[in-house]
């Protein structure tokens, strides 16, 4: 029997959780002396009232769906990959070096190969503490955190030295071919009003299509099956003949190449260039996104959206209210974070004893037995 | 002088979870400085009667009196302060702590330890003279032994002064002589004065050790009758409805050819040589039991044959034809192809996913069998009509797919493993502890089952703690002791008495008869 209905566990409980967040935010706002009403109003004008807020909206939230989906991946084997920024990284490179390196006749087949390379490459840098984990039991944790500081150092170094554009001052790499740009939002769907420069391009159909093949490979697959059973529990994994070693790998090498994929959207469709720290805290974004999903595809693009709108909305509120400094609007994040992610328990707890007791009540009010 | 008040009356109980009611207006009492025991099957209402009387619950209706007067136990505080202790199934200590660290936890009298620990050092010690309840009280925790852990948690409770001690299937994690040692213990107490209720499934510790017994069956209390004036059979049918078969009802063997052979198998496992040589076979159509008490390389006998855990050293041949022991060319999944079922001994931790509904582990190490797949994507719809027809054949309730196994009973979750691994009919069945903490019903139809495996000429390796389970199933017992065969004995030929010898390592029973 379970304690809640579903619909409270999946829906109630995260909206709780961000109203009470956004509660707290207003606090904050009010303490500094700005009306916490006209703020939101701002958030919500910015992120969803024109085609320019949502063009930024959705383009946020594309990368946090596959950041999101690599954390979601991993969850699934119990595993905590908090490397999704540094794979992500280095998914750029990969996109760069293949979209510099070769003379794409068009964007179809550009597309195809950045998708392969970012995915190869971030896989490839999930790999190292995969293995680590696997063979030698170096918690994973630990691993993919440091595998961020090391992918941020050589991005930094490969730009600087390697990719740099001569004569430039900026630790760029050189525009991709005009061949590679992938269609933004004003060219297949303009007639929503989306504007040219609005971000939101091409990589947000790759997203949802991620996940519709995450869904397939976790709950429909022989491997989503065994990476689920491994993550309930190991030794009944290893009593039904799956190898945790493999499963390790495997499930690590699918979320690192989901985080790479993320490169897609920034640094193909967007930037249309390889640039420094690209990644803007998008893999730690992915952590909250799938705990609040909990870990299903749908919740991981419903929080996307959310956390795309807290991203857009908040970047208008600097602009709208300058009292409200950049570091304010990340308070207001972080609390989002807080509330939604570490804080579930908080709001689980008393909502599954109010479901406890609405069931005793109506129980009671069946039995015909008068109560003492 | 009149006669004094029970220590313990219950007065209309009643509680219920959701649609279930969980506890019927139970009445009970028992009289100061006995020992009542309390039967019924898995889900008969036994724990959750505990519950309320322990403050975990409270119930719906109904009144508890402690020594006459009337007790609200609201919480387990209150139940404490009225004298009540509980020895739960899974001891609540905590293992890297002393024993005197953990008899104090919770029931420290200030902010510095050092005297609470000299103040319970001291009552420990006599509490253990006046108990025979002798435990050290600095050793570690993880280091004592299951039996003395126990202790452990009965010295906690008589720390807090409990004067009503409830130990829940106690004796399901001790060897025969550590239950033995257990019941001296409640027998001392009992001439203390302590009252004691003994909640089980094993009627034998019933008939040994309680005065009075009360039978539970769905949520009531349908019998209380004094031990000396029934007997195990009666209380089985009181349990289960029914006349129920105690002993095990089989054909003699008619062993065939030579199935598995086991040759001087070793494993090292943490370090520590946990098989030094083991050698047997079993042909076709018999079983070969494995007593010994747990821990003496009995569980890493079914991993290293079950393709969970590599050997060092040995070989095995199934049909004789060589089975790959080192785990680079072989795991759980080849070793079913190769005609292998393996009920584990730990059903939750090895057995089944516990949060997977039913149907996801009826597929559970069979999950590449073509029949369960369409291409790229499992079928679905096939395993769960497969799990379907299995719980209607294996007698699974409630037969729903679509539930997790961890809603399931004990006995029926044990039957959801046994319907995966016997219903394909494996040349040979490894199984451990196939009974443990199922009810008597179900008890029952897993016997039949592994017997009807064997006369269609299975071989069977059946592995228990438990000696009338072994004694009532093989037809060949072998004792295992610290990694190695102990001897053979025949079931006709052999004893508790001498069976246990041999568990504990002592070999001049017989002089010959070895394997």
């Amino acid at each position: 029997m379970d304690k809640m209905p579903k619909w409270a566990d999946i829906i109630l409980i995260p909206l709780i959780s961000v109203v009470l967040a956004l509660v707290v935010s207003g606090l904050v706002v009010a303490l500094i002396g700005e009306s916490p009403w006209r703020a939101m109003q701002v958030m919500v004008q910015g992120a969803f009232g024109s085609a320019y807020g949502w063009g930024y909206t959705l383009y946020y939230a594309t990368n946090f769906i596959f950041t999101g989906l690599a954390v979601a991946v991993a969850f699934h084997a119990r595993l905590f990959n908090i490397g999704g920024e540094g794979q992500a990284a280095i998914g750029g490179l990969g996109v760069a070096i293949i979209l510099l390196g070769v003379a794409w006749p068009h964007w179809t087949i550009a597309l195809l190969a950045a998708i392969l390379f970012s995915a190869a490459f971030g896989a490839a840098w999930a790999a190292v503490p995969a293995y680590l984990q696997a063979k030698r039991g170096s918690h994973i944790v630990i691993t993919t955190i440091m595998f961020n500081y090391i992918a941020s150092a050589l991005l930094v170094y490969l730009l600087v030295n390697v990719f740099r554009v001569e004569g430039s001052m900026a630790p760029e790499s050189a525009r991709f071919a005009e061949a590679t740009n992938l269609p933004t939002a004003s060219d297949f769907a303009g007639f929503l009003g989306f504007g040219t420069s609005a971000p939101l391009n091409f990589a947000f159909f790759i997203a949802l299509l991620a996940c519709v093949g995450v869904w397939l490979l976790i709950w429909k697959t022989r491997l989503g099956y065994e990476i689920r059973a491994f993550g309930q529990s190991q030794t009944a994994a290893v009593y039904a003949g799956i190898n945790p070693t493999k499963i390790i790998m495997i499930t690590m090498l699918i979320s690192g190449g989901l985080a790479g994929m993320m490169a897609i959207n920034v640094v193909m469709g967007e930037a249309e260039r390889l640039v420094l720290d690209f990644v803007e805290g998008a893999g730690f974004v992915g952590i909250a996104v799938a705990l609040m999903g909990r870990s299903h595809p749908v919740g991981v693009v419903l929080a996307a959206l959310l956390f795309g709108a807290l991203y857009q909305g908040g970047a208008e509120l600097q602009f709208e209210m300058p009292a409200i400094s950049r570091e304010m609007v990340v308070v207001i994040q972080a609390l989002v974070i807080l509330f939604t992610g570490a804080l579930d328990n908080m709001v689980r707890m008393p909502m599954e004893s109010l479901f406890l007791s609405l069931r005793r009540r109506r129980e009671a009010g069946q039995s015909q037995t008068p109560a003492e | 002088m009149t006669t004094p008040a029970p220590a313990i009356e219950l007065k209309g109980i009643s509680k219920a979870f959701g649609p279930v009611q969980a506890n019927k207006d139970i009445s009970m009492s028992v009289a100061r400085g006995t020992i009542h025991g309390i039967v019924g099957e898995n889900g008969a209402g036994k724990s959750t009667l505990m519950s309320i009387l322990y403050g975990f619950y409270k119930a719906d209706r109904g009144e508890i009196f402690i020594n006459g007067k009337p007790t609200p136990i609201p919480d387990s505080q209150a139940a404490i302060r009225a004298g009540i202790g509980m020895v739960h199934q899974h001891f609540k200590l905590v293992e890297n702590f002393t024993v005197v660290e953990n008899v104090i936890l919770g029931a420290e009298d200030g902010a510095l330890l050092t005297p609470s620990i000299a103040k319970a050092r001291k009552l420990l010690t006599e509490l253990s003279e006046e108990y025979g309840l002798k435990v050290d009280p600095d050793a570690i925790i993880e280091d004592l032994s299951v039996g003395h852990q126990q202790r452990v948690e009965i010295l906690k409770q008589l720390y807090r002064h409990a004067d009503i001690l409830i130990l829940d299937e106690p004796t399901g994690v001790l060897t025969p002589s550590e239950a033995d040692q257990l019941f001296r213990i409640l027998e001392r107490l009992k001439e203390e004065g302590k009252t004691i209720i003994l909640i089980t499934h094993k009627l034998r510790e019933i008939m040994e050790i309680t005065d009075t017994v009360s039978v539970m069956r769905r949520g009531e209390m349908t019998n209380t009758v004094r031990t000396a004036d029934t007997s195990p059979a009666e209380l089985a049918e009181m349990m289960v409805g029914r006349k129920v078969l105690l002993r095990v009802e089989k054909a003699p063997a008619q062993p065939g050819d030579v199935v598995l052979k086991v040759d001087n198998l070793r494993v090292v496992r943490g370090g520590v040589e946990r098989l030094k040589g083991v050698s047997f076979e079993i042909r076709a159509g018999e079983i070969l039991g494995i007593a010994g008490v747990a821990g003496n390389g009995q569980t890493e006998l079914l991993e290293v044959l079950g393709g969970m855990i590599p050997a060092q050293g040995g070989s095995v041949t199934l049909h004789n034809e060589a089975i790959d022991l080192t785990g680079k060319h072989s795991d759980g999944q080849t070793r079913r192809a190769r005609g292998i079922g393996h009920v584990p001994e730990d059903r939750q931790d090895e057995g089944l996913i516990m949060a997977f509904e039913a149907w996801e582990n009826v597929a559970f190490g069979y999950h590449k069998d073509p029949k369960f797949n369409s291409g790229m994507l499992m079928n679905h719809a096939a395993i769960k009509a497969d799990c379907a027809d299995k719980m209607a054949r294996y007698d699974v309730r409630p037969p729903n797919p679509r539930l997790p196994a961890r809603n399931f009973s004990g006995g029926n979750q044990q039957k959801i493993v046994v319907a995966r691994e016997m219903d394909r009919a494996p040349d040979l069945l490894l199984v451990g502890q196939p009974t443990r903490g199922v009810d008597i019903g179900a008890i029952e139809f897993i016997h039949s089952q592994i017997i009807a495996l064997r006369d269609q000429g299975k071989a069977i390796l059946l592995v228990s703690v438990e000696l009338d389970e072994i004694m009532g199933l093989s037809d060949r017992i072998a004792v295992m002791f610290d990694g190695k065969l102990m001897g053979e004995r025949l079931p006709s030929e052999t004893n508790e008495n001498e069976l246990g010898l041999l568990m504990a390592g002592v070999t001049d029973t017989r002089t010959e008869g070895a394997a």
